[in-house]
């Protein structure tokens, strides 16, 4: 019994220093270690949407010619980003947004969570890439838009070749019954921008976009609440085409899969990738230069090798798209998006799904 | 008045009290204090202003919504009676049969909870998928949506089944079966008169932990669910859609009437079960019947063959280069890009499930035995009842929020854990605290009332009985908790994705993050990773439970 006791007094320390140091690590890494403060120097935290291995590319970029800032990213899907955000309005942790859509963007800068900031070489950003303000909230620097990735293998098995698939109306193709997939509009944002775009492009004042997605509905298999995941599912052969964005069939096709990209030829549906500074009371210097190198021209020939839209205009064209690329994008009338919002997401869940 | 006072407290012990006091303080500030932070949303509009009950009269005027509610009752039902069936067979299979390869069926019956539930959703399209093996086959079934969905719930909840039945199942009274034998009851009159009887608890315990992890999951709906819409999908819409944090607190409220429904019906089966057990209990011999171990044989070999097939197609799609496009052989997807977290991520989950189980295990304990041994003070014990019950029901977006709209105000004395690994030890001992509250509960339970009385009456103090007498004997349970604690932490995923900070990325969330980016292989090769730990971590356990029980025995001896 003496061991027993003996044995069981040693678990109770071996337990009380455990907890004990678990605690002397976690109060460890909270402590934020005093690092120089400078335009050039220091540690920033930055929120992005923009695609994992994209931004380690871009951050090598960043940190070739910043060596001293240390930048932390927290990266996750648009919505997942913004509702993070929103929480931690009441003590930001982020410094700067990097790369999120325009509309969480307006979202922000309704809350008033967003500092203007005009950064440098704003005057090469196209008026349509940024907000209205003198001293914008935010500046865009791609733009990402409505793309069917169409898997080749599949489509041929429905005796359909590639140039069947050319424009909206063609999804509606009877062999395609059961084979579109599509994000919802309410869960993801290229579904919203999609949507809003047919609805745009179809008459606004007229019932004839409606009249399509019910049309269409019969063709989809389901909708998804990720905006990149009817790519994916196109690329693994889970659906023949998948209504998705640009990019997303872009890393599928780098990827060696049998899938097209095309863009429908009515013009596509688009948002931005934009950044914005962070309203808090210590606004750290590094924050401003990292805003400043989001919009040069080195970050925008970087942006371009996946994006074919960047916002200064100019940029290299991609397959599938003839002339100008950023004529590829239809004419969007955002105040009208934002204000239809609610009304548009109601009719959609009451008539479609 | 004064007297009575006095009366009332000469028959408390003070230090319980406070330590009992310091249990529900935890609780309070861990989960109470967080909720309320959240769910108060549900009684504002957006801009924050107190605006009653409209919300939820919003709510329930939208069919959209509201179908929700028919269609996640509809697969929680589903889920929990095949998983209870399968759950109680397989146990049963495993205890009163005399059937071959026990402990391999038990290990087998574990696969599902060591991998996340997306990825019982992605090994489900790598089998069912359009391109998926069996598809090819020519066995064709609708997997996306509520078929898929149940299937990968059915996955995600059996193993919990089994665990609950397989503990109860082991405890059986040898005498009681002897009895009506000498009696010569039928087979089957027995199972309903004894064996049914004897599970009773535990089965209204499975019924409702079952319904409700399938009522809030989160994972699995996302990837397989299609257009079929349930409470915890629009959960996500409200928040990471629409914004809509108002609507999503009243939908986070609707996600705990499970909860607190299983804690009402506990509440009346906890009285009928009292004094099932008895020190005088003998052990159970089993007859020999070989029509029933064919039967239990075959039953156990079908389920571990499931279970063999989804990680068999995990491997598939982790091994070859491009699924089915291009089936050659190859490692390059256990390089995983260090954007999303890489290799490291691995090394970090493990050390944030480490000290999880660790604070887990000893605050889980603590609580139950405060909760189960306590003398009088019923109030309080039964708030700590109800406390350890709601987390089952908490999906971690709830909790990921909560934490940041708590946690994060400067204000907030414990506001410097944000952003540090302690709020996501935090938020898991939150998420899986309702099952290892369970498991304790029921190791306590056996341990007999007298031991109290007698120190009691001794007055040795209860710390003491505590560390030399209730933690020894409930040495496997512990154990269990720990391991428990180990393995949800491993591969949990949502509430963490609101609190991680950028230099402390874990494996689970870089799973969800490769899965949303379409690199469904390395999702695959990530899991078997995990997977590989938490079977190496289960053996470790049942070394040292032999190691104990080998003590035990030589001090018996």
């Amino acid at each position: 019994m003496i061991h027993a006791e003996r044995y069981w007094k040693i678990q109770l320390a071996s337990l009380v220093i455990f907890v004990g140091m678990t605690m002397f690590v976690l109060s460890g890494c909270s402590g934020n270690s005093n690092q120089e403060v400078s335009p050039t120097s220091g540690t920033i935290t930055v929120y992005t949407a923009i695609e994992s291995e994209l931004v380690t590319q871009f951050l090598e970029a960043f940190n070739a010619r910043y060596p001293d800032i240390n930048v932390n990213v927290v990266r996750d899907s648009t919505g997942v980003i913004t509702a993070r955000l929103i929480a931690e309005a009441n003590n930001p942790q982020a410094d700067l947004v990097w790369g999120t859509a325009a509309s969480s963007m307006m979202v922000l800068e309704g809350m008033g969570m967003l500092e203007p900031y005009a950064p440098e070489g704003l005057e090469h950003i196209l008026p349509m890439f940024r907000s209205e303000q003198e001293t914008p909230t935010w500046v865009g620097n791609v733009a990402w838009e409505t793309a069917f990735i169409v898997n080749t293998v599949e489509l041929a098995r429905l005796g359909l070749s590639i140039d069947d698939i050319r424009c909206y109306e063609d999804l509606l193709r009877p062999e395609l019954t059961g084979h579109v997939v599509m994000p919802a509009p309410a869960s993801s944002g290229t579904g919203f921008l999609t949507v809003t775009a047919i609805l745009q492009l179809f008459g606004r004042d007229t019932d004839a976009g409606w009249e399509f997605f019910d049309r269409l509905n019969n063709n989809i298999s389901q909708f998804t609440h990720s905006g990149s995941a009817p790519a994916t599912m196109a690329a693994t052969g889970e659906t023949v085409i998948g209504v998705s964005f640009g990019y997303a069939g872009i890393t599928q096709q780098r990827r060696g899969v049998p899938v097209e990209i095309i863009w429908p030829a009515m013009g596509s549906g688009w948002d931005m990738e934009a950044n914005a500074l962070m309203a808090k009371d210590n606004i750290h210097p590094a924050a401003r230069t990292f805003l400043d190198w989001a919009i040069s021209d080195e970050a925008m020939a970087l942006y371009n090798e996946s994006f074919p839209i960047i916002a200064t205009g100019g940029g290299n064209n991609m397959d599938g798209y003839i002339g100008n690329p950023v004529d590829q994008l239809i004419e969007n009338d955002f105040v009208w998006i934002a204000e239809n919002r609610e009304a548009i997401l109601a009719r959609w869940a009451r008539e479609i799904n | 008045m004064i007297e009575r006072m006095k009366q009332w407290i000469s028959r408390i012990n003070i230090g319980q009290l406070i330590v009992l006091c310091f249990m529900l303080a935890m609780m309070v500030m861990i989960m109470v204090l967080p909720l309320f932070s959240l769910f108060a949303r549900a009684f504002q509009s957006n801009a924050e202003e107190f605006v009653g009950l409209e919300n939820y009269q919003a709510y329930f005027r939208t069919p959209a919504l509201f179908r929700s509610i028919w269609n996640t009752i509809d697969i929680s039902l589903v889920t929990a009676f095949f998983s209870t069936v399968f759950g109680f067979l397989y146990a049963y299979a495993l205890t009163r049969t005399r059937i071959r390869f026990k402990t391999f069926f038990r290990y087998v019956a574990l696969i599902p909870i060591f991998i996340p539930t997306v990825v019982h959703a992605l090994g489900l399209i790598y089998l069912f998928g359009r391109q998926g093996v069996i598809t090819r086959m020519g066995f064709e079934i609708e997997l996306y949506g509520r078929i898929g969905l149940i299937l990968s719930q059915v996955i995600y909840t059996f193993p919990q089944a089994f665990l609950m039945f397989f503990v109860t199942l082991e405890y059986a009274d040898g005498r009681l079966y002897e009895a009506v034998e000498a009696m010569g009851v039928k087979p089957l009159t027995r199972f309903i008169k004894i064996t049914l009887p004897e599970v009773k608890f535990t089965l209204i315990n499975v019924i409702f932990v079952c319904f409700t992890l399938a009522f809030t999951d989160f994972g699995a709906p996302m990837v397989i669910g299609g257009s079929f819409n349930v409470l915890a999908t629009d959960l996500h819409t409200q928040i990471a859609g629409l914004f809509n944090f108002s609507m999503g607190a009243v939908i986070g409220t609707l996600l705990l009437t499970p909860a607190i429904m299983a804690f009402i019906v506990n509440r009346i089966t906890n009285v009928a079960n009292m004094g099932a057990m008895s020190a005088k209990s003998t052990k159970l011999i089993i007859k020999k019947s070989r029509g029933r171990d064919v039967f239990f044989f075959i039953l156990c070999s079908v389920i571990a063959f499931c279970f063999f097939a989804l990680i068999g197609a995990l491997a598939l799609g982790a091994f070859t280069t491009l699924y089915p496009f291009n089936m050659t052989l190859t490692l390059d997807n256990f390089r995983f890009n260090p954007a999303q977290g890489g290799i490291g991520s691995f090394f970090n989950s493990i050390t944030m499930s480490l000290i999880t189980a660790a604070v887990g295990t000893v605050f889980v304990f603590a609580y139950s035995y405060m909760m189960e041994k306590t003398n009088g003070l019923t109030a309080l014990t039964k708030i700590g009842k109800l406390f350890s019950i709601l987390p089952m029901a908490l999906p971690g977006m709830v909790i990921g929020i909560s934490f940041i709209l708590f946690f994060n105000t400067p204000t907030n004395p414990l506001n410097f854990l944000f952003g540090t690994i302690g709020i996501l030890v935090m938020a898991n001992v939150l998420s899986f605290f309702s099952v290892p509250f369970l498991t304790a509960t029921g190791a306590l339970k056996k341990l007999d009332k007298e031991f109290e009385s007698v120190s009691d009456s001794m007055s040795i103090p209860r710390w003491k009985l505590f560390y030399r007498v209730s933690v020894p004997l409930s040495f496997p349970a512990i154990l269990e908790i720990f391991m428990y604690y180990f393995v949800s932490s491993m591969v949990t995923i949502s509430a963490l994705v609101f609190l991680y900070n950028p230099t402390f990325r874990v494996a689970s969330i870089s799973i969800a993050h490769m899965q949303a980016a379409g690199d469904i292989a390395q999702a695959a090769a990530m899991s078997l990773l995990i997977l590989v730990v938490n079977v190496a971590v289960r053996l470790l356990y049942e070394l040292a439970m032999i190691f104990i029980k080998y003590k035990t025995k030589r001090r018996e001896s």
